[in-house]
């Protein structure tokens, strides 16, 4: 079996304060795998030491077989690691469609050229319209994307990471700010995405985590609790209490 | 009816949304190089000037150096994203480079401004790297620490440079073998304004680029950019360098035109009065920085001539008015209003 992404051991602490203990993960491809957890459970750390924005403390994280540990952000994504943000990390002054050229222009190598027009990339910008069409931006193209409502903005971001044609696809709380009624825009995409991209959601929405996700490991205080299926994770007592017990949060 | 120059930031927002659907409406929103007629118009406004003014020629070149010299600026602040107030070690190394070739025997143009450019580039490349890893405030007094350093160093080696004598007793020789630089400044004036507009159209297509576009990114939300996979570092590096040799042909240009490089060429003056006439014209744009340059030079040999002592108190006045009223300078101002009336008429 060919794991998509392994983590070994993955530990990150500040002087006395442990935010990542131990984790272990391993995603075959292709896997639907959730990271839930409280607030303040490390999720957002673990996910830096995997884009490698943090160094860990100590383990090691493989992508595709490949150690990938000690390797800069941008040399990840060239491997296929791409990742959406929690909070909109998007080009507000760019229109959506230069937006999307210039990620889909990143990942070709064409963004080092300075000698002829961004226009001419016929490539790269008929690409950009696919995508844009699979993700019903298409008639956003040409809006800067400051001006878009916050939902269809989610969907840029997703839109930018896909850019990239990810292997292991990170998701940070894809819905995260999009009220409940109109989150089903970006449920329809998530389910939509190719069967062979990876994907590991954090996620705070148990509704898009037990619709999607396959296997699903709960984080408890930098610590996974345990791991399962949704059915599993959702008869755990001790998940109950630490987790679903906090419902103000869900 | 006045519209804005065409530049990536301004063509997209105020416009009507189109649905794509030829092929040719798929890119019509994204940088492409298409001329303008307002383009033409614009650049045979220095050419007008030269026979319109034939006395003001001096001034002409000034106006057409700052330009390339405010256009070097926009490259790395307009589009990239990085303030700088030392940029006029750049313009100083260039000049001193040109100076130096020409007052010890090297008379022929060209290759003096080409070795002006290539010091600056050189010069830059260190510099770029302690630059390009700051944010904002850390830029700012890095490249203002930078600016004192090299202007010192000039200052310092009196034996090379002249100190504060300056630098003098260049020979140029003519332009192509041909053209004398003549006493009125004609053949310094169609000098200037041909390596402008050839160094402009290189700038020009390099903002269109992709690279431009990631520049932009970068400037946009450089977080993100490192995100898609983008070595966000060496690119700044690659605009630095490419702007440092943009202000080293515009200081080589000063120097051979006047034959003379001061020690002001590497002046803190220098560099701010360069950010005054980027953020007078419009950042981000190109063309906002060549009409800031000629406004801003303008505005001074007028102001100068009313009132001799207190001209900068009119200036100062009108550097506010310009950052309250007209955000984005004279050309952000030109396209909120071009905006407004086109809006009005819907």
């Amino acid at each position: 079996m060919t794991t998509a992404l392994r983590t070994e051991g993955l530990s990150k602490s500040w002087g006395g304060f442990v935010a990542n203990s131990q984790i272990s993960l391993s995603l075959p491809k292709g896997a639907r795998h959730a990271l839930i957890g409280p607030n303040g459970a490390g999720k957002s750390t673990f996910i830096n030491l995997l884009t490698g924005v943090l160094a860990p403390s100590s383990g090691e994280v493989f992508l595709m077989g490949e150690r990938v540990t000690h390797l800069a952000p941008h040399e990840r994504v060239k491997r296929g690691m791409a990742r959406t943000f929690q909070i909109n990390t998007l080009f507000p002054g760019l229109t959506v469609l230069e937006s999307v050229v210039l990620a889909i222009c990143e990942r070709s190598g064409a963004a080092r050229i300075w000698h002829r027009t961004v226009a001419g990339r016929r490539a790269e910008i008929d690409e950009a319209w696919d995508l844009l069409a699979r993700l019903h931006l298409d008639r956003d193209a040409d809006r800067p994307t400051r001006s878009l409502p916050y939902g269809r903005q989610r969907l840029v971001e997703i839109a930018l990471a896909l850019a990239a044609r990810p292997k292991l696809l990170l998701l940070d709380e894809p819905a995260a700010g999009i009220p409940t009624g109109e989150s089903s825009e970006i449920f329809d995409v998530i389910a939509g995405l190719p069967d062979d991209v990876t994907i590991l959601f954090i996620e705070h929405d148990m509704d898009l985590v037990f619709r999607f996700a396959r296997r699903i490991t709960v984080l408890v205080g930098g610590k996974p609790l345990t791991e399962g299926t949704p059915d599993e994770i959702a008869a755990d007592p001790r998940v109950r209490e630490v987790y679903l017990g906090e419902l103000p949060h869900v | 009816m006045l519209r804005p120059f065409p530049t990536p930031a301004a063509v997209s927002p105020e416009e009507d949304v189109i649905r794509p659907a030829g092929p040719c409406e798929r890119i019509a929103r994204l940088p492409a190089d298409r001329w303008t007629l307002r383009e033409t118009a614009f650049w045979l406004m220095p050419v007008l000037g030269y026979f319109a003014f034939p006395g003001y020629l001096m001034l002409g070149s000034q106006i057409l150096i700052a330009g390339l010299f405010a256009l070097s600026l926009d490259l790395i602040m307009g589009y990239a994203g990085i303030v700088s107030l030392g940029h006029a070690a750049f313009f100083g190394t260039g000049a001193y480079a040109a100076g130096l070739l020409a007052s010890h025997g090297w008379h022929e143009p060209l290759s003096g401004l080409l070795a002006g450019a290539a010091a600056a580039a050189l010069v830059a490349l260190p510099v770029s790297l302690l630059v390009v890893r700051g944010q904002d405030l850390g830029r700012l007094i890095v490249t203002l620490g930078i600016g004192m350093l090299f202007f010192e160093a000039a200052n310092k080696a009196a034996a090379i440079t002249g100190g504060v004598d300056g630098l003098s007793g260049m020979e140029i020789a003519p332009l192509f073998g041909l053209f004398d630089f003549d006493l009125f400044g004609r053949t310094a004036y169609l000098y200037s304004l041909g390596v402008l507009f050839l160094l402009f159209l290189l700038c020009r297509r390099l903002v269109h680029s992709p690279f431009g576009l990631s520049l932009r990114g970068i400037k946009e939300n450089s977080k993100r950019m490192a995100s898609l996979g983008a070595p966000v570092e060496r690119r700044l590096v690659s605009v630095f360098v490419i702007a440092a040799a943009l202000a080293g042909a515009a200081g080589a240009l000063l120097a051979q035109t006047t034959r003379f490089v001061g020690l002001d060429s590497l002046s803190f003056q220098r560099s701010a009065e360069l950010l005054i006439m980027l953020v007078l014209g419009g950042t981000g744009r190109l063309y906002g920085a060549l009409i800031g340059a000629a406004l801003f030079l303008l505005a001074q040999d007028i102001l100068a001539g009313l009132d001799p002592v207190y001209w900068q108190f009119w200036l100062g006045l009108m550097l506010v008015a310009v950052v309250l009223y007209a955000r984005g300078g004279v050309l952000g101002g030109a396209a909120l209003l071009a905006g407004r009336i086109r809006g009005k008429r819907r």
